[in-house]
Order: structure tokens, then C-alpha cells, then sequence
């Protein structure tokens, strides 16, 4: 096993329904906290084997550093400060890594042929020096971001034992102004790195809470389009999308089951604002809190049978679980900090993410569910949305500041935090997609 | 008919849905007449004292007809000029001081039961936002609450909540904070 190849052929197929007017890198991830990262890594600019000087196929290299920067788990050797740049294994000479304290290194190249690009990817254990990772993937032209993304996975899969996140989406909400103050709210999907964005609506009203169905491939939202709040659920693929609450008074907060046969939603119709469980099936809705005070953000337990929402029952806001079949009360969660809300389970249910404001200051806390231990991830005024990546490494999440919203990316010991950067205006409520499958 | 007695009508159909006893509203109003009372109001509670409510329509009605009497629906020194209820950090209660603008909007209401108004309701951005959307609402709902209270019909109220997503001013302080947390009468 020490020296094993493996040799996977895949033909990745662009979604063009979904991609069509694609912009290009509107978010851009920018490190801003200078991180002793785990695992040094070198990764050489891929050889091109063929006539063609397609500038992109430099774009694979340039991914998969960038990708894994952006995991905060490793640190990239500046292409300026490597010996030499080979292409194939029987190039590679450990020591040319080794003096410059790489961990690992990554060579590849690209072959075109035809329409399609064959490309080779090779990953080495500087250390112990030798191959670990042998990779050729056929790709399209349009699709070699993806590939990158693809190779990325791969690297960060041998190395840390874990699924990486760079093949993953993510769902946001922009706001922008037009030169005659118009405002424009957009819901973008994007790679989750801010490439291929797509807005899959626009609203000179208010867009707010995507939340993305548990296979990937819907997005639900509340839309203020009729002027009055409303829940859609659009499918990705084709553009289609249906409402599916539209009751008098609130209408928010959507929430998928686990499997995506049902949504928690926040309606007023009672009242104030209540949890209620849609089945989308037929449309209909049941009541699961009946208080006078607020109810809202819910958010169901992996195993589907319980949900966390944010009330205000007791003194101020704090979350509390109930069991999402209506039997049994509500028991309050959280007991430190003045405000805590919008609760979500990481995938095995013993963490909670959440916003958690004290003095003044609301920023993204975990909770540890057994031990009731809070760590705060973030360090601003008015942090807010998060959400975790598919591996759960990962949160994302939206913060102002000089006066703009981003988003920013922490990892869940909340020491590497990176900001992305943005072309759009405001940026807010960041939705991580489930994996894809 | 005149707005007065119109006015007066109002007044006595806030009573007929006042959950205290006839008696001791009116009698409660006959003293505040006597008194003559200033600007000072009780806070409005919610609807759940409506003795206390009942203090304050007294004074700002003389306002309100006194004005509409004169036809100045959009002079700034009437109540009907203000369309826009401030509120304290995470409260849902109509402080003393917007009670004679709320009061103003209802008897026009009642005087133009045709007119239709939307209440839409806003936070600040602290906090999350759909916990806002809810906080919001409840803004709009009180004053929908007093309103109806003081004999303004259901039909004619439309209740929507922004949130914080419409922020009337923008920065990150009390000073927009305070602007942002709010209730606007949209007049249709």
C-alpha cells in the first residue's frame, strides 16, 4: 500500500442550464488572519503537453492553491522560492522540498486532445518521500475550474483524512444600488469560493433565508416581491420555482427536514410569530409552538426529530429544542449570553451554531450540546447567518465591515478566519449547499 | 355629520370595547376633561390596562380635529404629519410619546373608512434577521392593536414586516439604530 496509484477517469459535465451567464470571481477569498497553518505544501504549475497556449489551463495550478489556502489547514510555497518544477514523478527530488521545510508536494500536467483536456495530478509525501496520490481526470474546456476544485478534494482527502469542501456551493443574498438608487436584492448561487455566480432571482424587494434542500437541488427563500413576505422554492436546474407560503402576516425563516419532504417555517397567522411544519407535499401546514411570544429560526435535529428555534419566551432571546412531532414541550438550550439565536446542529448533532450577543456585540458561538461549552468564532459587532460547510471544518458567515457586508469564512476552532472579498455590493446570509451526491 | 361628533363616536366606540367597566373609563375621561390634561401620557402597555390607553386618546383627539378642521392633513404640526413611530431596542411597545400620533391616524380612520393604510414595521440590524422580521411585526401589530382599539376596522390596516432589510438610515450606531427601529403608516 505504500506506493499506491490510483486511476480515476471522469468526465465532468457542465450544468448549463444553471451556468448559463455566468460571471466570473465576484468573491474572492482574502486571508486576513496570519495563521500557523498545519501542512506545507508545494504545488508546481502543471506542464502543458500540447500546441495550444489556452491560458487557462494555468487556472489548475492557481485552484488548487488557492482552495487550499483557503482551508486555513494548509500554508503554499510562493512559486518564486521553488528549486525546480517538475512535471513528472521521475523529475522530483525530495531534498529540493525538503530544504524549504515542504510537507508535501503536488505536480501535474495537461494533455489536449480534441475538445477535451487529460489532466494528470500527482501528489508526494515530502517527508517520507514518496507518491501518494495519483490522479487523471478528462475534462472539457469550460469545465477545468471544476477539475481544479475535483483535484483539491482529492489532495485534502489523502492528507486529512476528510472530505475537503472545494466542489461545493454556496447560496447568497446581495443587495446593490443602480445609479437611479433603485435598489436590487439578488440570490446567488455560486462554486464556494464566489466563481461561476449566478443569480437565480432578483427583487427590488426584499430577498432573504436561503436554505438549500438536503439533495442540493432546490433553494427555498422568502421573497417580498408581492410586497408581503413569501416562501418559494426554486429548482436549481431548471429555474422553476413555486410558492408555498403565503399566509397572512409573516411568512419566513425556511427550514428542510432531513428528508426534504417537509419545511419549519415561521408564520404570524396565529398571532405572533409561531413554528409551523409544511408538508410540500399537499401544502399543508401544522403548528408546533403556541406562545405569545416570538418563535422563530427553526432548524431540525439530524435525526429529524426535534427542533431548535429562537424564542424570546423567557427573558430575551435564547434557543430553545422541542420535538418536531408537536409531542412535549420546549426546553431552553442556551443560558450564557444575553441574546442567542438562530440556532443549526453541526451533521452529528452535538454542536450548535448560533449568533450569541453580549454587550452589544453579536458574533458566531458553537455550543458544545452535552458539555454546554460556548466558543466564540468570530470577533466583530454584527456577525451574523452562519452557516457550516459540508465537513463541518468549515463556517461561513456575514460581518460588516467599513461600513459593507461580506462574508468570511472561519474554521470551527475559530482561529484561521478569512474574508471574501466582493464586487457586489452587500453581501449577506451565506447558505453552505449539502454535498452533493 | 360633523368630524367632532365623527370624532366622538370614536371615542365612544373605544369605550364599548374597552375591557374595563363603562363606568370607570368614563368616568376616568370626565376627570381628564376637568383636568385638562398636558402632553404627559402613561405608557401604552400593550392593551392590557386600557384605562391607562384611554388617558391618552382623550387629549390628542381636541388635536386631531382642531387640525382636520382646518384641512392640514400635511401641516407638520399636526400628528397626521408624523407617519413614523420610534421604538426602543427589542420592545414592541408604542412609547407615550407616539400615543397622540397613533391616536391621530385612528380618527382619521374612523372619519374615512374608505382610507386604507399599510403598517409596516422595522427593526436595526442587531440581531438576527428573522428574529427582527418577527420583532418588527410585533411593532406594526401594536400599533395595528391600538388602532383597532380605538375604532379604526381591521380592513382598513394592512400589516407587513421588513425587518431589518429597509434601513431608514444607514451606519452602525444609536444614532441610525434609533431611526431604523420603526413603524411606518403608509397612507394608500
Amino acid at each position: 500500500m505504500n506506493s499506491f496509484k490510483q486511476l480515476v477517469s471522469l468526465l465532468l459535465v457542465l450544468s448549463s442550464v444553471l451556468y448559463a451567464n455566468t460571471l466570473r470571481a465576484e468573491l474572492i477569498i482574502d486571508i486576513t488572519e496570519g495563521i500557523q497553518s498545519t501542512h506545507k505544501i508545494a504545488i508546481v504549475p502543471f506542464a502543458l503537453h500540447t500546441a495550444a497556449s489556452d491560458k487557462e489551463t494555468e487556472v489548475i495550478s492557481q485552484i488548487i492553491s488557492a482552495d487550499l489556502a483557503s482551508s486555513g489547514d494548509f500554508s503554499i510555497l510562493a512559486k518564486d522560492e521553488m528549486l525546480s518544477a517538475p512535471t513528472q514523478a521521475e523529475q522530483v527530488k525530495y531534498r529540493h522540498w525538503a530544504v524549504t521545510g515542504q510537507d508535501y508536494l503536488v505536480i501535474g500536467s495537461i494533455l489536449k486532445q480534441g475538445k477535451l483536456y487529460k489532466v494528470k495530478m500527482s501528489l508526494f509525501d515530502v517527508v517520507k518521500k514518496q507518491q501518494i496520490n495519483d490522479l487523471l481526470i478528462n475534462v472539457e474546456s469550460s469545465s477545468l475550474r471544476k477539475a481544479g476544485h475535483y483535484l483539491s478534494d482529492a489532495i485534502y482527502k489523502t492528507i486529512m483524512g476528510i472530505e475537503g469542501v472545494f466542489s461545493s456551493r454556496i447560496a447568497y443574498i446581495t443587495t446593490s444600488q443602480s445609479a437611479k438608487k433603485k435598489k436590487q436584492y439578488s440570490l446567488f448561487v455560486s462554486d464556494y469560493d464566489g466563481n461561476n455566480a449566478v443569480a437565480i432571482t432578483k427583487s427590488s424587494e426584499p430577498l432573504m433565508s436561503p436554505a438549500w434542500s438536503p439533495n442540493g437541488l432546490h433553494v427555498a427563500y422568502v421573497s417580498f416581491e408581492n410586497k408581503v413576505s413569501e416562501i418559494f422554492v426554486q429548482t436549481l436546474s431548471t429555474g422553476a420555482r413555486r410558492s408555498v407560503a403565503k399566509f397572512k402576516g409573516v411568512n419566513g425563516s425556511p427550514a428542510w427536514s432531513p428528508n426534504g419532504k417537509k419545511l419549519a417555517i415561521t408564520l404570524s397567522k396565529s398571532g405572533n410569530s409561531d413554528i409551523f411544519i409544511l408538508t410540500l407535499a399537499n401544502g399543508s401546514v401544522k403548528q408546533l409552538t403556541r406562545s405569545w411570544a416570538i418563535d422563530t429560526e427553526a432548524s431540525w435535529s439530524p435525526d429529524g426529530n426535534s427542533i431548535l428555534f429562537t424564542s424570546n419566551r423567557g427573558k430575551g432571546a435564547q434557543l430553545y429544542i422541542m420535538p418536531s412531532n408537536g409531542k412535549g414541550t420546549a426546553e431552553r438550550l442556551t443560558f450564557e449570553g444575553d441574546y442567542n439565536a438562530r440556532g443549526s446542529f453541526s451533521k452529528d448533532g452535538k454542536r450548535v451554531l448560533m449568533v450569541q450577543g453580549e454587550k452589544g456585540s453579536y458574533r458566531v458561538a458553537v455550543l458544545d450540546v452535552e458539555k454546554q461549552q460556548t466558543t466564540i468564532l468570530s470577533d466583530g459587532k454584527a456577525d451574523e447567518s452562519p452557516s457550516f460547510s459540508p465537513n463541518g471544518q468549515l463556517v461561513i458567515y456575514a460581518r460588516r465591515k467599513a461600513g459593507k457586508e461580506i462574508l468570511s469564512l472561519v474554521n470551527v476552532d475559530g482561529l484561521k478566519k478569512q474574508d471574501i472579498k466582493s464586487s457586489l455590493g452587500f453581501v449577506r446570509e451565506p447558505a453552505w449547499a449539502p454535498k452533493a451526491n | 355629520m360633523t368630524i367632532k361628533s365623527k370624532g366622538l363616536m370614536a371615542l365612544m366606540f373605544i369605550l364599548a370595547l374597552s375591557a374595563c367597566s363603562d363606568k370607570v373609563v368614563k368616568q376616568q375621561l370626565s376627570e381628564q376633561g376637568a383636568q385638562n390634561l398636558g402632553a404627559e401620557n402613561s405608557a401604552y402597555d400593550g392593551g392590557n390596562d386600557l384605562s391607562v390607553e384611554t388617558v391618552a386618546i382623550g387629549q390628542g383627539m381636541d388635536q386631531v380635529t382642531e387640525l382636520m378642521q382646518s384641512d392640514t392633513f400635511s401641516n407638520p404640526n399636526s400628528p397626521l404629519s408624523k407617519r413614523v413611530i420610534y421604538f426602543e431596542y427589542d420592545s414592541s411597545n408604542v412609547k407615550a410619546e407616539f400615543v397622540p400620533v397613533v391616536e391621530a391616524h385612528a380618527v382619521y380612520l374612523v372619519n374615512n373608512p374608505n382610507q386604507i393604510i399599510t403598517l409596516e414595521g422595522h427593526s436595526d440590524e442587531r440581531g438576527t434577521r428573522e428574529y427582527n422580521i418577527a420583532l418588527a411585526e410585533q411593532r406594526a401589530k401594536s400599533v395595528f392593536n391600538m388602532l383597532q382599539v380605538l375604532g379604526v376596522m381591521s380592513h382598513q390596516v394592512g400589516v407587513v414586516s421588513y425587518g431589518e432589510e429597509k434601513p431608514d438610515a444607514m451606519g452602525s450606531d444609536e444614532d441610525a439604530f434609533q431611526l431604523n427601529r420603526r413603524v411606518e403608516v403608509v397612507y394608500k
